[in-house]
């Protein structure tokens, strides 16, 4: 049995916080940087430059990328050995995030009903919690702020088996055309394909966790990860929706079995803002 | 490096041409979607709004706000396609300028030629260094609001492009 102090995982949630918000990944920064140099006119390259220069500030003055600090998901990974001692891990979870948003200035977006009232619950809470048990003593926690220009563009449908690779595809594709500028490219593109209606989204979403620099272990998939990049990035929405070249940075398929009679696929496009980071107890 | 300087004037208007880089200077107002449904419910029962619309122009913003230094630490802008619904009423009463990102209406557009508006476009997710061109900032109503309540703000060098201009002209087309 590991005992992991309840408390720990508040502060350390806490503090995780203000880089959640204020620091790319390096893999996201890199590839804004690779975007940057790749673009040929001057409008596209003032875009990606005004984006690097921002993220020089946020990071210097530890202050948001993007005035929009998310949601927050909370993916746990915690061995079946694991004890929380002095209070559960969901009441830890969402401490730590609203001490961290109150105590950073971060924006507090969250309204308690979605259709009504429409009143803030000033601390960015409920997190939204997805855990997975596991043998051993480990707990991980993976947190993301993601914002809603992009999540308002995402999309699911219930392809039919026949549909294919191309449904996939042409899918995809009408998906990034209507998000267009409304989104904040340059995009990170998570699909989910297979599973059933719920599970195809959180296939997308877990999809925006990978490093960008990986792709999927099936040859055939990474493939497919490949071709649509190129597609999208032809599209020529570019940085902002104000045309170039780099509309998408990367594009990151998870696929998983499903019913003989479906084939749900799921796009979940995040802005440049790519923002997660990861705690291990 | 085209300046303009704000409250907007007709003759300026007229000049802007989608695609071109301007950097505004003067006061703005912010105001998103729960502002904007209640300007509108203002102007159904015939009262008031918090400030006078004509001639100005709105920043459809929610700024992270470090209260105790009273600064805007990161103010992009958000989606302007929300704000659609209850822009063409906003722009009859005298609104000239609007500050967001990504598409509008067909309606917004007709809206924007015929009142001889102009919408502008900003980066999106560059809240840092957005805020750094707001040099002050004053709450003028809805603070229950938080981020939503509209503040004015003076803007020194702000860099936005012209997105719709009063001919109609995208720059998203």
């Amino acid at each position: 049995m590991k005992k992991i102090n309840f408390d720990l995982i508040v502060e350390s949630i806490k503090n995780a916080c203000l880089k959640l918000s204020s620091e790319y990944p390096k893999d996201v920064y890199d590839k804004l940087k690779n975007g940057y140099l790749n673009e040929d006119t001057d409008r596209s390259r003032k875009v990606m430059g005004i984006l690097l220069e921002n993220a020089e500030i946020s990071k210097t003055n530890k202050v948001p990328i993007c005035q929009d600090t998310g949601m927050v998901s909370a993916y746990v990974s915690i061995g079946k050995n694991v004890v929380i001692d002095g209070g559960s891990l969901n009441d830890a979870i969402n401490k730590g995030v609203s001490l961290g948003y109150k105590n950073y200035f971060l924006r507090k977006s969250i309204v308690c009903d979605p259709l009504f009232d429409r009143v803030n619950t000033k601390d960015n809470t409920p997190v939204l919690i997805y855990v997975d048990i596991n043998e051993g003593d480990k707990l991980e926690i993976i947190l993301t702020a993601k914002g809603f220009g992009s999540e308002n563009m995402s999309k699911m449908t219930m392809l039919k088996p026949s549909d294919g690779k191309s449904g996939v595809k042409d899918f995809v594709i009408e998906t990034i055309k209507l998000a267009g500028p409304n989104a904040c490219p340059p995009i990170v593109v998570g699909i989910g394909i297979g599973g059933n209606f719920e599970y195809a989204p959180f296939l997308a979403k877990k999809a925006l966790l990978r490093d960008l620099n990986t792709q999927n272990t099936d040859e055939r998939y990474a493939e497919f990860e490949q071709e649509l990049l190129e597609e999208i990035n032809n599209l020529n929405i570019g940085p902002l929706g104000l045309k170039g070249k780099t509309t998408a940075l990367k594009v990151m398929i998870e696929h998983y079995p499903t019913h003989i009679a479906g084939l749900p696929c799921a796009v979940s496009i995040c802005c440049h803002a790519l923002r997660h980071v990861k705690l291990e107890f | 490096m085209k300046k303009l300087y704000l409250p907007l004037k007709d003759s300026d208007i007229l000049d802007l041409v989608a695609g071109e880089q301007v950097y505004l200077n003067g006061v703005i107002y912010t105001a998103r979607d729960a502002a904007h449904k209640r300007f509108v419910e203002l102007m159904e029962r015939n009262e008031q709004l918090p400030f006078d619309i004509k001639n100005q122009t709105i920043y459809y913003v929610g700024p992270t706000i470090n209260s105790e230094l009273n600064k805007f630490e990161s103010a992009g802008p958000t989606t302007s396609s929300r704000m659609d619904k209850f822009t063409p009423i906003l722009l009859d009463n005298g609104l000239k300028g609007m500050i967001g990102k990504g598409f509008r209406s067909d309606e917004v557009k007709a809206s924007i030629v015929k009142n001889k508006a102009c919408y502008f476009v900003a980066i999106g997710g560059a809240g840092a260094l957005l805020a750094k061109c707001i040099k002050k900032s004053k709450l003028v109503a809805f603070e229950d609001l938080l981020s939503e309540a509209v503040y004015e703000l003076y803007v020194e060098d702000f860099p936005v492009f012209v997105g719709i201009d009063v001919n109609g002209n995208d720059i998203y087309k």
